[in-house]
């Protein structure tokens, strides 16, 4: 073997020890790669099965349809109207989304704010994203559009639903609005349900005040949903499957949609409130306050000149004067420091009390509305006239102790429960609450203040209501408006006697009818001047200025000679029929105190209105009868 | 002897005998394997042969006749062919860079009539042809003396920066490591291997960590990996794990993985694609695919520790080893343990050039094979 064999032969052994190492090293490496393979897919298998899955799967929600707000017999206050829209697919159109909407304008109107939000949106999303190009079109406009459709590639008309309310601004302060979710109404720990799907459907709305609000978990129903397949463009390849969700339920209300209007149509020009109850169960058959705004405005969106309109008018729109306005209940609260006294035996029915036009208190005086006193008065004239320096001497005799406790028993000073957010517990004084604020003792002169209803009181109308309420039927009632959720009937504490004894409360009465249908009570030339349908009343005004002492002597100024806002609240009280009282009522005029006292006309046609349409006696259109709810 | 067993294995073998020692057995298993791809690229196009499985197919036939020709040519022509080859291709390679600076655009290829030739693709070949012919010619121990080790460093090297110019650093990794592994076989000493490993150790980190400024430092990244925008690479990266992954143990079937389907994939025809065999066959149908890969891997070295030449013995693993590095650097890649780089695999993805490189180095491997017995003298410098 020659030396180049020798080294060849060396040479093959190297190349073959070498090539080993490196067959080594690659089966470490195909090692590797197979570990890592177990990894991906055996271990996190799963784990990736879900990624690919929420890649591939999109969830669409729906939203349901809104449940309808109906009145006891069965008119749709609120329901859901379609919604002919038009929407515009970019990548569908012929000539680009431009000469699309020229054409388009040809046949609908678009305005030029849509418009530049259609171009808008059109480059910040995919082409086969469809744009909202018009809402709400009238039927005329989108039977129009259909007929054109084929020379318009690109345009889909599109049916959707949205809320509707038929009776605007009587309403709107029962029923509230829907609106679009706002960033608040998800982290809000008041929201019922902040966690529901619903909220993050596209477009959706929820109640925001009043009825559609409390009860906005029941009427907004349960969102569905479909499960779409995308691709990684986002495009829809097909839908896997679908849950349309539930309607809504229904909200049955205690109200008549012809009350309403009724007293709406009367006191639309004034800002004002007024509340009609059952006095037996405490149903609210109607539920007023002047002026409404348009809910339906809040549903598109409401602009901001629209904004700036309710929210500067010196009538204040926005506020729910029935239950959000507290008011010095003024003469109407003599009804309780009469009952009060009578309950505590400081006075009986037929004590007599002098009016001279003015009772001094140490050096202050307190003058009667009538300039030279009542002379001689009882109760029951002390109602009828309304004899201001009667009540004071009942208050001084009675205290305030007896006072604010029996108010309180009336249902004042706290909230009735209405199921309306927003409202307020109006105010009765007590010593503690005194000392405690203004670190001084109650003053007597306070106490006869409070007893014709001026100073520290004050109430809402529908405490008012429920006020007279009480007094008419002697129970414990407190205003409700709904009657039931689509088929559950919602449940209410049956209504106790309200403590007074049948002797006080049959006093008060008749002095509140005396006011009313004797000649020459504060109310009797508005009464109902028929028998069986007479209401007995108590009118009130409440001052919102001070009449100074000059002013006293030279003759208080009328209040038709006053500008708008110095005139006084005119308020009353009533229930209806005298005998069997059925319904009562309360209207509170802010600055309506005049001569012609719109504020007991207003009762009296409510009340009469109420009577011969027999509202309460007529079978409501409700799901369940108190009959059949039982189990 | 040395002179007859030239004279005799040059006298006339006839073609026919020739086809017979082709090892159709690896021949069949590479043309499995690309039937593999056929069917990735019908999924990949939803269902159909349009666009690329059909081409795929007509461009493996193409291949399969190239590999059957070149296995039936004489080693020692290829030997012979081996410079010519390499100054050819850094010729092309050159023209390329050139072109592209003139402002031809940053092209990587050179068209000729209707084919596209990337001279890249064509200097992998050379350059394990050129680095087999040298290290024949060379006594064990010479391969470790600096005047001889220095002309395949520069062989290695210069092909390497222009392709790493282009940029393209999945090829010049496969051209420099592929070129160590062959002076690693070819007997190069542990001293110069200790020296390069340990020299790479410190200098690479250190500069990496003193010299370079932050921005120098993105440069550079930029520089050697100019499609990792993180979030288009990211993205990738991220959806190729997805479908490997939600395939589990045994896939999702044919035609269902949704990744692909659905185009959340990028370059599922190309780079992407063992992603869509994992996500259609899941972890058994993969590693079924690795290996058939590994026993064409285990062929060569076969063919290598065979063949009598030294020449044989290089090319032949020259030739596996840069099929291996090929199918590591894209299986790495899609399972996210490297960086993007742009290597497809090899027989599978879709590519005219890359198909055609493959099976002529198969050819070469399969006529190292055939020519197993052929001895080639030291000093030979083969025949044209």
């Amino acid at each position: 073997m020659g030396p180049f064999e020798k080294k060849a032969k060396s040479r093959h052994a190297t190349f073959t020890r070498r090539t080993l190492l490196v067959s080594g090293g690659m089966t470490a490496v195909f090692g590797v790669l197979a570990g890592r393979l177990y990894q991906l897919q055996i271990e996190n298998g799963d784990l990736y099965l879900n990624r690919a899955e929420d890649n591939r799967i999109n969830q669409r929600l729906l939203a349901p349809l809104r449940g309808r707000i109906v009145d006891r017999f069965g008119v749709a206050l609120a329901s859901n109207r379609r919604n002919y829209r038009v929407m515009l697919v970019p990548e569908q159109t012929r000539g680009g989304v431009v000469a699309t909407l020229d054409a388009l304008a040809k046949v609908i109107p678009i305005s030029d704010r849509m418009r530049a939000k259609v171009l808008k949106d059109a480059v910040a999303n995919k082409p086969f994203v469809p744009l909202i190009v018009a809402e709400n079109l009238a039927w005329d406009d989108f039977a129009r559009l259909n007929l054109d459709l084929p020379y318009l590639p690109g345009v889909q008309p599109d049916v959707g639903d949205t809320r509707d309310y038929p009776y605007t601004e009587e309403f709107s302060h029962v029923l509230g609005y829907v609106a679009p979710v706002a960033a608040e109404d998800k982290s809000s720990p008041q929201e019922t349900a902040a966690d529901d799907p619903l909220l993050e459907v596209p477009g959706v709305r929820i109640g925001k005040r009043g009825i559609e609000r409390t009860y906005d978990g029941a009427i907004r129903g349960r969102a569905g949903a479909s499960r779409v397949e995308v691709n990684a463009y986002g495009r829809v390849i097909r839908e896997l499957d679908r849950d349309d969700g539930t309607v809504g339920r229904d909200v049955y209300l205690t109200i008549d949609r012809e009350l309403q209007s009724l007293i709406y149509e009367k006191l639309k020009n004034d800002s004002a409130a007024c509340a009609v109850m059952d006095v037996e169960n405490g149903d609210v058959l109607a539920l007023v306050s002047t002026p409404g705004f348009d809910p339906n405005a809040f549903n598109v969106g409401v602009t901001p000149e629209q904004w700036n309109d309710l929210t500067t008018d010196d009538h204040k729109p926005l506020i729910n004067k029935a239950l959000s306005g507290a008011y010095p209940p003024g003469s109407t609260f003599k009804t309780v420091t009469a009952l009060a006294a009578l309950d505590a035996g400081v006075i009986t029915p037929e004590t007599i009390f002098h009016c001279s036009g003015v009772v001094r208190l140490g050096s202050h005086d307190f003058h009667c509305w009538k300039k030279g006193g009542h002379g001689a008065m009882n109760l029951r004239l002390g109602l009828k006239n309304s004899c201001d320096c009667y009540f004071y001497q009942v208050a001084m005799k009675l205290g305030i102790d007896g006072l604010q406790a029996a108010a309180r028993r009336l249902g004042l000073g706290q909230l009735t429960g209405i199921e309306i957010p927003g409202e307020r517990s109006g105010f009765i004084p007590d010593r503690y609450w005194k000392q405690a604020t203004f670190k001084e003792s109650w003053q007597q002169g306070e106490t006869l203040v409070a007893g014709i209803g001026q100073g520290y009181i004050l109430a809402t109308p529908l405490q008012l209501c429920t006020l007279a309420a009480r007094i008419a039927g002697g129970m414990q009632v407190s205003p409700r408006l709904v009657h039931s959720l689509g088929a559950q009937k919602l449940g209410r504490p049956v209504a106790e006697g309200i403590g007074f004894s049948p002797q006080a409360l049959a006093a008060v009465r008749e002095g509140m009818n005396a006011a009313t249908n004797e000649p020459g009570g504060t109310g009797f030339p508005w009464r109902i001047n028929n028998g069986p349908f007479a209401m007995a009343g108590k009118t009130g005004t409440a001052q919102v200025r001070v009449i100074t002492r000059e002013e006293r002597l030279t003759g208080v100024r009328t209040n038709e000679s006053l500008p708008w806002a110095l005139r006084d609240h005119a308020l009353f009280i009533a229930y209806a029929p005298v005998d069997k009282p059925r319904y009562a009522c309360s209207v509170v005029i802010e600055h309506g105190a005049v001569v012609a006292h719109p504020q007991v006309q207003v009762a009296r046609d409510a009340l009469m209105f109420a009577q011969q349409r027999d509202i309460i006696g007529r079978p409501p259109a409700y799901p369940v009868t108190s009959a059949s709810a039982a189990p | 002897m040395s002179v007859r067993a030239f004279q005799a294995s040059q006298g006339g073998v006839p073609f026919a005998h020739k086809l017979g020692e082709v090892k159709w057995s690896l021949a069949i298993l590479i043309a499995l394997i690309a039937c593999v791809g056929f069917a990735v690229l019908y999924s990949a196009a939803g269902g159909s042969l349009a666009p690329w499985a059909e081409r795929q197919i007509i461009r493996f036939m193409i291949g399969f006749f190239i590999l059957i020709a070149v296995a039936c040519v004489d080693i020692r022509v290829w030997m012979g062919l081996a410079y010519p080859a390499y100054v050819f291709s850094l010729l092309l390679l050159v023209a390329v860079e050139v072109a592209g600076r003139v402002g031809l655009g940053a092209q990587r290829w050179i068209e000729l009539g209707p084919l596209q030739l990337q001279p890249s693709e064509l200097m992998k070949i050379a350059l394990v042809l050129a680095l087999s012919r040298y290290l024949h010619g060379l006594a064990p121990g010479e391969v470790s003396r600096p005047f001889r080790l220095i002309v395949p460093l520069i062989m290695i090297a210069v092909p390497a920066v222009f392709v790493l110019m282009q940029p393209n650093l999945g090829t010049a990794t496969l051209l420099a490591v592929g070129g160590a592994l062959l002076l690693f076989l070819a007997g190069l000493s542990w001293h110069w291997i200790a020296a390069t490993v340990a020299t790479l150790a410190i200098a690479v980190p250190s500069a990496w960590a003193f010299l370079l400024h932050d921005y120098q430092k993105q440069r550079v990244l930029t520089f050697l990996n100019p499609d990792s925008d993180a979030l288009g690479a990211g993205w990738n990266i991220t959806q190729a794990k997805i479908a490997l992954g939600s395939g589990g143990l045994l896939g999702k079937g044919f035609l269902m993985g949704t990744q692909s389907r659905l185009n959340f994939l990028p370059e599922k025809e190309t780079d992407f694609v063992l992603p869509i065999i994992g996500e259609e066959f899941g972890f058994i149908g993969t590693m079924i695919l690795l290996g058939m890969f590994a026993a064409v891997i285990w062929y060569g070295i076969q063919i290598a520790m065979t063949a009598r030449s030294q020449f044989g013995r290089l090319l032949a693993m020259g030739v596996t080893v840069n099929f291996f590095l090929y199918i590591m650097i894209n299986a790495l890649m899609v399972m996210g343990l490297i960086p993007v780089v742009g290597i497809p695999m090899p027989l599978i993805s879709y590519g005219g050039t890359a198909m055609m490189t493959v099976m002529f180095g198969f050819g070469l491997l399969m006529s190292v094979h055939v020519h197993r017995h052929v001895s080639v003298p030291r000093h030979s410098s083969g025949m044209i």
